[in-house]
């Protein structure tokens, strides 16, 4: 797999942070965004690519666990 | 151009109607359709207000990944995990250690050190009643303090019925008891020290590395329900010498009805049990573990221990700005407890001249609490507020504020003004301020009987 260039990681920050605006609940769609925006910001500077890619593949089961949030649950709440 | 618009309006988050204008919109109505991508029909508008959460003492919501975690052992993994036999209960069981492995790894503990029990209550009562049962022969004495929990005050109540004898230490005025006081307290009969480490009630920290010292000289067992502090603050049990504590799974983002004791092992602790059966979790307690439930606190301490640095930063400013708001609007606000030696998500403000159940009435959209869940159907203020020697009439007026992981910055805002301007309605209503305001000291005061 090659190694995630910056505009994979741009895209995947995007599609991140449109998942998490689907949170139906306050608390969770606010702490999501907050906190996608503040771990791709934090880690923007990390040149080593063996580090990026853990990164990348930490986000990605994130995104998945996301969109895992059914927004056909939410009439539960 | 057309994805480009449509992903800035996915993207911008949709702004809370301000606080100025009163109730706050929230659950379903806050739905935005962002991007028209979702096939999903957007939820029917039932404008349900529901409150600000601002009562994370008594429970936190769950964390999106702790309920991740938690689904597939609810719908397809459904093991029993002592089934020896077949891969529902191998793989079930799987899941149990691993989350067994990262409760250890949040206290610095050994997995075989943890015990998962229904909650901290349960821990506690193993802890308090098992150890004191065990070696009850020669040692007959427990010390504890006077702001615990209310299951740890009536473990060592039941214990006292049992014939052994119970010193409830008192604490100094900040909440923190006296190191002294409990070398003086400790005597060669004691088997058991149990003091909480953050306060659920005003958010003190006991110091608790000398507390494990003392108790590890003396060689008294030293407990500690830490209920309020695991995943928030860092916890090492062999740095603070700590033998016994009790972990609550709701406390820190995990599901309700499952907590975990941790019990040394090195020297061992001796635990009579309290519950009997099938002698699961090396015999200390019995019954089916629930897996789901343990992975969920497992995953939960997991994402502790990663946002606990993250977390704290923030709620230490929000905490902050949340007081800091409060105190420069409003006179005569006192916040209990050593404002040091203290937690900054649990807040605990008691308001001069104002009675503290009308304005909780009077914050009605936002969730908040006097004193401890656990006590609040009861009439009476807080004993821990009268322990730490609060008057009478500020205890009444008491306000317990809780900052977690998903409040954010206009929430603290909205309940900062809204408290402001209650407390002043409620002063303006007041008799006693008036007096106060014309400047009699109201102790002066004979009230005469009718």
């Amino acid at each position: 797999m090659a190694a995630s260039s910056r505009a994979q990681v741009l895209d995947l920050y995007r599609v991140m942070l449109r998942e998490s605006g689907k949170f139906t609940s306050y608390n969770y769609r606010t702490y999501a965004i907050r906190r996608i925006r503040e771990a791709f910001r934090e880690n923007k500077n990390v040149k080593d690519s063996a580090q990026i890619q853990i990164l990348v593949n930490k986000a990605k089961r994130n995104l998945e666990i996301i969109q895992r949030q059914d927004p056909k649950f939410s009439h539960f709440c | 151009m057309l994805w480009r618009a449509v992903w800035r309006a996915a993207t911008r988050v949709p702004s809370p109607s301000p606080p100025r204008r009163g109730l706050r919109l929230r659950g379903l109505d806050q739905s935005p359709s962002p991007s028209g991508f979702s096939d999903v029909a957007p939820p029917m508008e039932e404008t349900v207000l529901r409150p600000l959460y601002m009562d994370v003492q008594a429970t936190t919501p769950l964390d999106p990944r702790v309920l991740d975690a938690m689904l597939p052992y609810l719908v397809n993994y459904y093991g029993n995990p002592h089934s020896r036999t077949h891969s529902y209960g191998w793989e079930s069981e799987a899941a149990m250690e691993h989350a067994r492995q990262q409760v250890a790894s949040l206290i610095g503990a050994d997995p075989r050190e943890i015990i998962f029990t229904s909650g901290a209550t349960e821990s506690n009562n193993l802890a308090i009643k098992g150890v004191a049962r065990f070696y009850k022969l020669r040692k007959k004495h427990v010390i504890t303090t006077q702001t615990e929990h209310k299951c740890v005050l009536d473990s060592c109540r039941s214990l006292e019925a049992e014939g052994f004898r119970v010193t409830y230490l008192p604490v100094q005025k900040n909440g923190i008891i006296d190191l002294k006081e409990l070398e003086a307290a400790i005597q060669p009969d004691t088997s058991l020290v149990s003091i909480m480490t953050i306060n659920n009630e005003i958010g003190v920290k006991q110091p608790i590395e000398d507390i494990g010292r003392i108790c590890s000289s003396r060689k008294v067992y030293f407990h500690t329900d830490a209920a309020q502090a695991v995943g928030k603050i860092p916890l090492n049990v062999n740095d603070m010498k700590i033998d016994l504590m009790s972990i609550s799974g709701h406390k820190l983002y995990g599901p309700k009805g499952v907590g975990a004791i941790y019990i040394r092992r090195r020297p061992r602790v001796r635990v009579e049990a309290l519950q009997s059966g099938g002698g699961q979790e090396r015999g200390m307690r019995s019954g089916t573990v629930p897996t789901p439930l343990v992975v969920g606190l497992g995953t939960a301490c997991e994402v502790a221990q990663e946002e606990m640095e993250n977390d704290h930063k923030r709620i230490s400013l929000l905490a902050e700005r949340l007081i800091e708001k409060i105190m420069n609007n409003l006179p005569d606000v006192v916040m209990n407890g050593d404002p040091q030696q203290h937690y900054p998500g649990c807040i605990n403000l008691s308001f001069a001249y104002v009675e503290g159940e009308s304005l909780l009435m009077a914050l009605k959209d936002v969730a908040l609490s006097s004193g401890s869940a656990c006590t609040s159907a009861s009439l009476e203020p807080s004993y821990v507020l009268r322990a730490i020697g609060t008057d009478e009439d500020l205890a009444h007026s008491s306000i317990r504020f809780g900052i977690g992981r998903f409040t954010t910055e206009e929430e603290v805002d909205y309940t900062a003004e809204k408290c402001i301007f209650h407390v002043k309605r409620l002063r303006e209503m007041s008799p006693l301020w008036e007096m106060v305001q014309d400047g009699i000291d109201l102790k002066t005061i004979k009230w005469t009987q009718h």
